[in-house]
């Protein structure tokens, strides 16, 4: 066990935890951020993608230890009302279906948006391929990320 | 106007003051833990009077409305209280949702499953909505002392012409929650729908985007434990004996100890299907430390012998089914399967003399398709919330059939059903997994034994290699034609391990003068379930790649080739157990030819045809694919849809594109094979699913317009996908396509 100060969405949490523990459990076991969401564990699936700094990483492939004191943001950092003009985009397009797997396409795509503002599809769908989405909405992510890079 | 008897249970119209005294409900509240964003702050009323159990009303207008069946992604939570929203007569803005609980004495069903939401909530939902509706009307009737008859609604105000008086629903909630409950009631006119048939987005889509907690799998509670399963290793075994000292001294274990699912003699329900009722549990203070106690644990497993267990069918009657001891691998079941096709077989329908047809054919055309297993694959997986008390049990899940479950949950926890109170999560998905929920026993079972609320959790491992897998199929089509290619005779012959697919009185039957449908089944300890259309999954891509390949060899366009048997099945029908309304097919096939052009030789050549009818809702899709480099893409996709009134048609479009590339992603990819009783995959790295990369690019979904009773969409686009893939890659390729996934060939 050992004690941690993690800067997460802005604040600074203290937990006490093994410095092998995944940052997705640390987030949703010790912080109850859930939003981030356990998929697989082993970085197939995307569900539990945060930001470190301002790169989409797989939450539950990087120990506490290794974080020190970057900037973590989750879905929950992202805006103060689902009003991030992705998560906006997300709601027009109606995209969810069962859901779980949308807040880490979010936050993939947030990331994508940031390096690339107007993606082609090709680009969507190869900056997304690590997000799976059982349910088959990803012709509603892409159209989804279109819009948002439509409005900037 | 319609007029419906409340043929509705007494018990389903519960007033608020029954309710009060009834208990563990209302002190319950999952809600309060979900955040409200300031405007439903805003709104909240001060007091809520409940006019039945799908609607309460503020004082202030505003309208709670109960959602009785589990989300899992189809939208029911939203599509669902649209319904009681129209009859009612009210605002949608002013609408608040809230997940009921599992309550069966409120609600007659609360079942997510085999398409029937919408379907069989139709009648019922309207009626409730109509019944509360015509209790304020009385209530305003009361008050304002003038007719009932003279009082008109709208967007949730009264109104009395004659006098001018007028007054919101608030006004009048908590006078109409003392009156008598009308017995006969009014439902609306199609044509005067305000809501259904408006798109309106998901209840919970803000909630999913932000991340708030909505699945069971994100609920914590002061004092809760993390509980994980130890199963077998493959099917055909069983826990012999575990060494609890391996991991009991491990950092935040609480305990380790064996759970059994089942009671000796317990009388299994048909959905209790769980491979190894004995599992290992352990508990602990974090996950991550009951995952590294999961892989440090010594446990020794054994086969199991030949059993037999006690399982009652849908009708009430109970069978004894029997376990075959061994432990299966997927090519030995391939060679068995080949084998069981060619022995005589149980015949399930036949018209006409099919064997003389067929010995004087001048040509027989044969083919086999075949599928394997499946794993549902959710993307949240298994899992479930319970705090057993002595005298109580609170369970908070993911299932879609809470009813299924409830007598088991008490003879295992040996508790009366009325203390067990189970409530509703959102699902990570569903796909059939989820209606068999032995997930909820484990969890109550271990929360019972560790004294403590438990949160159990499935590794991704645990889920895929602890399955309830769509079955390993086989089906072998037969169609006998003349010296001028007319089509004589047709035959149907299939089974799997251990279910068969054929459905006999499924088109083509009735369309075909001999026609003959048979089946088979091999016994297996693998455990197998509903998987999205259950045998349709299978069947529909495997006749609709035959009749694409018989109207080939009959020189026959594939389209025309189906509506000339359509002809034959409205004008002159063979036989009179045909399941299905062959005008309603032929609405949607050339609704599909229509809208996809087809036949345009400008359009895309690479292009393949299929329709079926499944889960009473008709679907016909046509697939065009980019073709380059030995490269298979999806380009676009046409479908066309009868499922009756459209409720919600943007979520009904996003459940027909799920459907699809559900439908494109199995097709190509989907497989579980076992080696020895042992899964040879277990997470995403070695079980393909589909991604982005190869999602289709577009996917457009038409409805045919018309007012019949609503049916489901969750299942019937999924089925026709695999064959109108088959039929388009073979005008791709070439080649045809007979064996799934059909990227493995």
């Amino acid at each position: 066990m050992a004690n941690y100060s993690l800067y997460v969405n802005g604040k600074t949490h203290q937990v006490e935890v093994d410095p092998s523990t995944p940052i997705l459990w640390v987030l949703r076991d010790h912080l109850k951020l859930v939003g981030t969401k356990y998929g697989c564990g082993i970085s197939q699936c995307g569900a539990c993608t945060i930001h470190i700094e301002n790169t989409a990483v797989r939450s539950c492939q990087i120990p506490v230890s290794t974080i020190g004191n970057q900037k973590i943001t989750t879905i929950e950092g992202l805006s103060e009302d689902a009003d991030h003009p992705v998560q906006k985009a997300w709601e027009s397009e109606d995209v969810a279906q069962c859901g779980y797997c949308q807040t880490g396409q979010i936050m993939q795509a947030v990331a994508l948006l940031k390096t690339n503002p107007n993606p082609s599809d090709e680009d969507i769908a190869s900056a997304m391929n690590g997000n799976l989405c059982r349910c088959g909405t990803y012709t509603r992510i892409k159209k989804a990320i279109k819009t948002v890079s439509k409005l900037t | 106007m319609k007029s419906t008897n409340n043929t509705m249970d007494r018990r389903s119209f519960l007033r608020i003051s029954t309710l009060a005294s009834g208990g563990i409900m209302l002190s319950f509240s999952w809600l309060a833990g979900c955040k409200f964003s300031k405007k439903e702050l805003l709104a909240m009323p001060k007091e809520w009077f409940e006019l039945n159990s799908y609607i309460k009303i503020g004082e202030n207008g505003v309208t709670t409305i109960y959602s009785a069946n589990p989300e899992f992604g189809s939208n029911v939570k939203t599509s669902m209280p649209m319904i009681v929203a129209e009859e009612l007569d009210i605002d949608w803005t002013n609408v608040v949702v809230e997940q009921a609980n599992f309550y069966p004495k409120r609600y007659d069903r609360q079942f997510t499953g085999g398409s029937q939401g919408i379907r069989r909530g139709w009648t019922p939902l309207r009626t409730a909505g109509a019944t509360a509706r015509q209790l304020l009307i009385d209530a305003a009737a009361k008050t304002w002392g003038v007719p009932a008859s003279e009082i008109t609604t709208s967007n949730g105000t009264l109104s009395h012409k004659a006098s001018g008086k007028e007054g919101h629903y608030g006004e009048f909630a908590s006078i109409a929650a003392t009156l008598e409950i009308p017995k006969k009631v009014d439902l609306k006119k199609v044509s005067d729908f305000k809501i259904i048939g408006q798109s309106k987005k998901n209840v919970d889509g803000k909630k999913i985007i932000s991340g708030q907690p909505l699945f069971s799998i994100d609920h914590y509670q002061d004092g809760m434990l993390t509980a994980m399963i130890v199963h077998p290793p493959a099917f055909g075994m069983q826990l012999q004996s575990f060494d609890a000292d391996t991991v009991k001294g491990m950092p935040g274990i609480v305990d380790v100890f064996e759970i059994n699912v089942f009671k000796d003699d317990y009388v299994r329900n048909a959905f209790d299907v769980a491979a190894f009722p004995k599992l290992v549990a352990i508990v602990g203070k974090s996950t991550w430390e009951v995952m590294q106690a999961k892989k440090s644990l010594q446990v020794k497993w054994e086969p199991i012998s030949e059993s037999t267990f006690n399982m009652k069918g849908w009708g009430g009657d109970a069978s004894t089914v029997k376990v075959p001891s061994g432990l299966e691998s997927s090519k030995d079941q391939e060679a068995k399967m080949k084998e069981y096709s060619k022995k005589v077989a149980r015949v399930l329908r036949k018209d006409g003399n099919p064997e003389k047809a067929f010995k004087n054919a001048h040509t027989v055309l044969e083919r086999t398709y075949t599928a394997p297993f499946l794993a549902h694959n959710t993307m949240e997986p298994m899992n479930c919330f319970a705090d057993v008390k002595t005298d109580s049990a609170t369970i908070y899940g993911p299932s879609q059939a809470p009813e299924l479950i409830l007598n088991t949950l008490a003879s295992s926890l040996g508790m009366d059903k009325e203390k067990i109170q189970i409530n509703l999560s959102r699902m990570g998905g569903g796909f059939g997994r989820r209606a068999y929920s032995h997930h909820m026993v484990e969890a109550a079972l271990i929360s019972q034994k560790a004294k403590a609320p438990v949160k159990l959790l499935y590794s991704r491992e645990d889920d895929m290699t602890d399955g309830v897998y769509r079955p390993n199929y086989y089906v072998t089509y037969r169609a006998a034609l003349d010296k001028d290619k007319k089509l004589l005779a047709f035959h149907v012959k299939g089974g799997g391990v251990p279910e068969c697919p054929v459905h006999e009185n499924r088109f083509p039957a009735g369309a075909i003068e001999n026609y003959l449908a048979e089946g088979w089944e091999i016994p297996s300890n693998i455990t197998i379930g509903a998987f999205r259309a259950p045998r349709s999954n299978f069947i529909a891509g495997a006749e609709q790649s035959f009749l694409d390949e018989l109207a080939e060899v009959m020189g026959k366009d594939p389209v025309d080739f189906r509506l000339e048997l359509f002809d034959r099945a409205i004008n002159n029908p063979v036989g009179t157990d045909n399941d299905y309304d062959a005008k309603r097919y032929v609405g949607v096939i050339k609704l599909a030819r229509d809208k996809a052009k087809w036949g345009d030789t400008s359009k895309s050549s690479k292009r393949g045809f299929a329709a079926y009818f499944c889960h009473n809702t008709y679907v016909a899709e046509v697939i065009d694919l980019d073709y380059s480099n030995n490269e298979i893409k999806v380009d676009n996709i046409t479908a066309a849809v009868d499922c009756g009134i459209v409720v919600n048609p943007d979520a009904a479009r996003n459940m027909g594109e799920g459907g699809i590339t559900d439908g494109v992603g199995n097709a190509l990819y989907g497989q579980l094979t076992f080696n020895n009783g042992k899964p040879d995959s277990d997470n995403f790295n070695n079980y393909r699913m589909i991604r982005h990369q190869e999602a289709p690019k577009n996917i457009d979904v038409f409805f045919v317009e018309n007012n019949e009773d609503p049916t489901g969409l969750g299942e019937p686009l999924f089925p026709p996908t695999f064959a109108a893939l088959a039929n388009a890659m073979y005008k791709a390729t070439g080649k045809r396509s007979y064996h799934q996934p059909f990227a493995r060939s």
